[in-house]
């Protein structure tokens, strides 16, 4: 009776996961751009590999279980007494480290992918975009293009994007799953998250951080559009929106939802990102290694800037 | 009038009045009930003041019960709001303070205790002591763990729960964005109670190392200790950085510094950081005295000595270093860039690999054993695949590129969960039933013990695995609710169906130790389990002094080698014994630290300062005193041995 719950069971699992990913595809394995396709590449390259781990592990268990049970040995067995064997326990260190040294080769490569410009978008020159987020809601500047969003973002497809992440408030993240995973936008710095884009489309992106009360409607809409359509939006734009002007600003950060509103000029011309020194411009890589020698100064900094 | 105002909850309902009202109900029913029955006194003697280390051990079980239920209610509640799209049920406030106080509730308040029991409980036992290195710090520990628990408890009927996550992120914790007095709970009780805790550390780290019954070397030890003794260590270094976080966060919040704000040179990531310094350390604070309690059940049901003792005491103190270089994984996505995220990714999964050990060497302890099917054994051998799903998937996590993917969505919720669950819990559920009889003097019926196991498993099952694909599909964890476009709504249903499973589970739980005290047999004997370790050899119940004579021993299973190596466990005669006296200060102190919480929390300074005052003298008084203790005679020893063997003759 045992034996058939737990088969149950195990049919089960495997029932509701082919039939519940059989319906569609799920959003972070549906990629629509080079970082998420590295991830779910990960994804899948580690689900495919942890599967064979469960499942030896659930051979050995089931064979052991069924073989040494009181009820299938003489009554007289007397187990034996075995301290352990240095060689058996060598091999079990041994093919978890052999399993782990290929995962991480694996992890640092695609570090190093997530946090670079897009793979095969090296060439364009990237699309600069402040994401700011306030309670909550979703600020996007365009500094070159002077216009700035709230609550929508429309992006060129085809050309590698660089968010500038940083929040009003509490911690937020950035997430657009189809894109690329999520980045922390915090008040006190300024990170980096770079995607694309490969081919027009329409997204969902989300706060995927816990920030209070109105969390759970943190989100925005993403287009993706040719370059030719995007420069027309951002022309459009300039000729119908208003300007975005300190009052206003004031009035978007307080805390609420709003819907989807466009204006000229970015707010970072009168309340600039808090950005410094270290983590702007320079790669990641440098900044991490900064990272401990630059905090102090960057305290100092941000002390004066507040004042 | 307004002194009161504080104390209402701002963001009232109707559950949470009908709560204070059944809360109001029990505590009458409670106080009345121990009034008919006069055992004020009894309670007073035998309980609050007691300095035993069992006792205290059952003092904990009964608040991590109790945790269990509240923490239980709290997951139904999420879990329903979440089985359909748009549930009116709870609102965005008060979904969020059911969600922090789950996490605090079932980690700090559920877990810690459950486990705090099995070392009050076991570790003399095992080590053949009489009692803890020092008993009266052992029920300051207790006090001061309950008291923190009682304040956190009442923050929802009192001025409003925390509501900023268990995790309580600045600066989303800080007065702007958290207002209500929650957080101040918060930082408070938490910080009551992990003052007890790291004062029991300190205390079963001086009680293992000093202690020991002769001939039990390190390496003799049996392996719960061990898991034990590690878990101990690493309270007594992780604790000091929760000290020190919360203590920050108070000040914070109540006297205006700057540690977390955005400005003025303060860093909200240094609580994120720290908070995961003491955080992650915890986890395997959890998880190890799970372990421990696990190696403890299969090697006693598959007969056989542990396999790999040596590799399994070197795995543990090998996850111990590893979990203080880890704690950047919980916020790979904060941008400190690719290289850092390499070292934390590569340090994380190579936890895997002592883990791996010692599942390999539970599989091999099995190996050539003669496997009896016994509740204890059952949650066992389905933690071993129900936790390793949860491990691989840790794994997963820990390719930080994944896992700007996986991270704040319902993914690493699964996950968590199915670690803790099978891990801790199952653990914790096992371990219970496996030492009832040792306590109590009698076993937990067999068949509904088996029954429990299933319908939990298959319950954790439909909560569980959903949630990784709904979190593959974009769900984000603690939101309140989603729309019906999402297409999330069919899996939350079936977490919402699993969670009830495992509720039903829970109840049958409770149900079965109703059951075993009105019909299951007395007669057992001090030995029900055929089992291997010190703790068996002594009688049941354990008399207070636990062994008559100190036991002496050669071997990692001294009972197993009594019984079938005819090794004498207890050489010599009786002599007097030394036992410490029960004390009432304990818990007078523990009582003095609620109010003064209180009056933190609320901000009533002149309280604040009178009970500080009043703590400093328990403290300066504690100091004074002279206590040598007393002697239990040999004529009481041998009386109470005679009573003990007479028992178990006449029952036989």
């Amino acid at each position: 009776m045992k034996m058939k719950v737990k088969w149950a069971l195990l049919t089960m699992i495997f029932t509701i996961a082919t039939v519940l990913t059989g319906c569609e595809p799920l959003l972070v394995l549906d990629p629509k751009g080079p970082q998420a396709k590295t991830q779910a590449d990960d994804i899948m390259l580690s689900i495919l590999l942890m599967s064979g781990i469960v499942i030896a592990v659930l051979a050995i268990l089931v064979y052991v279980l069924v073989k040494y049970r009181a009820s299938n040995q003489r009554d007289d067995y007397e187990p034996p007494h075995i301290e352990g064997s240095p060689l058996v326990e060598a091999i079990c260190i041994g093919i978890p480290i052999v399993i782990v040294i290929f995962l991480s080769f694996v992890s640092v490569k695609s570090n190093y992918e997530v946090e670079a410009t897009p793979a095969g978008y090296e060439d364009t020159k990237p699309l600069v975009v402040y994401a700011s987020s306030s309670n909550w809601k979703w600020h996007f500047s365009y500094p070159e293009e002077g216009i700035e969003t709230v609550n929508y973002l429309y992006i060129p497809a085809g050309r590698a994007i660089e968010f500038k992440l940083y929040s009003y408030g509490p911690i937020t993240s950035f997430w657009i799953p189809q894109l690329g995973g999520q980045k922390y936008a915090m008040a006190d710095m300024v990170t980096t998250l770079h995607l694309a884009a490969d081919n027009p489309g329409e997204f969902v992106g989300r706060n995927a951080n816990f920030s209070g009360a109105g969390f759970a409607e943190n989100t925005f809409d993403v287009t993706a559009m040719s370059q030719t359509d995007f420069d027309e939006w951002v022309e459009e734009v300039h000729e119908t929106a208003e300007p975005l002007t300190e009052e206003k600003f004031e009035e978007l950060l307080e805390p609420g939802h709003l819907g989807r509103s466009t204006y000229t000029g970015t707010h970072l011309e009168f309340a600039p990102a808090p950005e410094h020194n270290h983590g702007s411009t320079d790669s990641e890589m440098d900044h991490s290694e900064h990272e401990n020698h630059d905090s102090n100064h960057s305290d100092e900094e941000s002390d004066h800037s507040h004042h | 009038m307004d002194f009161f105002d504080r104390f209402a909850v701002p963001h009232p309902s109707f559950l949470i009045y009908a709560s204070m009202v059944g809360i109001g109900l029990t505590m009458v029913a409670i106080v009345l009930g121990i009034t008919y029955f006069k055992k004020w006194g009894y309670l007073w003697r035998e309980w609050i003041t007691t300095v035993d280390h069992k006792r205290i051990g059952i003092m904990y079980l009964l608040v991590a019960l109790l945790m269990l239920f509240r923490g239980g209610v709290d997951a139904i509640m999420m879990r329903y709001q979440l089985s359909m799209p748009d549930n009116k049920f709870l609102e965005s406030q008060h979904y969020n303070e059911v969600f922090t106080t789950h996490g605090v509730v079932m980690i700090l308040f559920m877990a810690m205790p459950f486990i705090t029991f099995f070392f009050n409980y076991l570790i003399p036992l095992q080590i053949g002591a009489r009692d803890v290195a020092f008993p009266r710090l052992n029920a300051l520990s207790f006090w001061l763990f309950f008291m923190g628990m009682g304040l956190f408890n009442i923050s929802f009927i009192v001025g409003g729960s925390p509501d900023a996550g268990w995790t309580s992120y600045f600066p989303l914790a800080n007065n702007e964005f958290s207002p209500s007095v929650g957080t101040n709970y918060y930082m408070i009780a938490i910080q009551i109670a992990g003052m007890g805790t790291l004062i029991s550390g300190i205390n079963f780290i001086t009680t293992i190392l000093k202690m020991r019954a002769p001939g039990m070397k390190l390496m003799k030890m049996p392996m719960f200790t061990w898991s034990a003794f590690i878990a101990n260590v690493i309270v007594v270094f992780a604790f000091p950085v929760l000290t020190v976080l919360l203590a920050m966060g108070t000040m914070d919040r109540l006297f205006g510094t700057n540690f977390f704000t955005t400005g003025d040179g303060g860093m909200d990531m240094l609580w994120a950081n720290l908070f995961w310094v003491w955080g992650h350390p915890e986890v395997y604070i959890l998880i190890l005295p799970a372990f421990g309690l696990y190696s403890e059940i299969i090697s006693t049901f598959a007969r056989r000595n542990l396999y790999g003792y040596k590799s399994m005491v070197a795995s543990m103190v090998v996850i111990s270093v590893f979990s203080f270089l880890v704690w950047t994984h919980h916020f790979f996505t904060m941008g400190q860039g690719a290289f850092t995220n390499s070292i934390f990714s590569i340090t994380t999964m190579a936890i895997a690999i002592p883990t791996g050990v010692k599942i390999f060497n539970w599989l091999f302890t099995l190996w050539k054993g003669k496997i009896v099917f016994t509740t204890p054994m059952l949650y066992s051998m389905l933690f071993i695949p129900l936790f390793t799903l949860g491990g691989v998937t840790g794994v997963m996590l820990a390719m930080s590129a994944a896992d700007y993917q996986y991270h704040n969505t319902m993914f690493l919720v699964a996950h968590f969960h199915n670690v803790i669950i099978p891990g801790v819990v199952y653990a914790m559920i096992a371990g219970l039933t496996f030492y009832w009889p040792k306590m109590f003097g009698f076993m937990l019926n067999e068949r509904i013990g088996k029954w429990t196991a299933w319908i939990m498993s298959v319950g954790f099952v439909l909560a569980f695995i959903p949630m990784y694909i709904t979190g593959l599909d974009g769900q984000a964890r603690r939101m309140y609710t989603y729309s019906e476009s999402t297409g999330f709504s069919m899996l939350n249903m079936v977490a919402f169906i699993g969670a009830g499973i495992m509720a039903i589970s829970f109840a049958l739980l409770v149900y079965n130790i109703y059951y075993s005290i009105r019909y299951a047999s007395r007669d057992i004997g001090s030995d029900p389990w055929d089992a291997r370790s010190l703790e068996w050899a002594t009688h049941t119940p354990v008399p207070e002094y636990n062994f008559a004579i100190t036991p002496q021993v050669a071997s990692t299973q001294g009972f197993w080698d009594a019984k079938k190596n005819g090794h004498e466990l207890f050489k010599g005669k009786y002599e007097k014994i030394h036992m410490p006296n029960n004390s009432g200060w304990p818990f007078i102190l523990g009582c003095i630290f609620f109010v003064f919480g209180f009056a933190m929390v609320f901000s009533i300074w002149p309280l604040a300062i009178v009970t500080l005052i009043g703590i400093l003298v328990c403290l300066v008084y504690r100091s004074f005193e002279k206590d040598h203790g007393r002697y239990i005679s040999v004529e009481e020893i041998e009386e109470t041995e005679a009573k003990l063997r007479g028992v178990k003759n006449e029952d036989r």
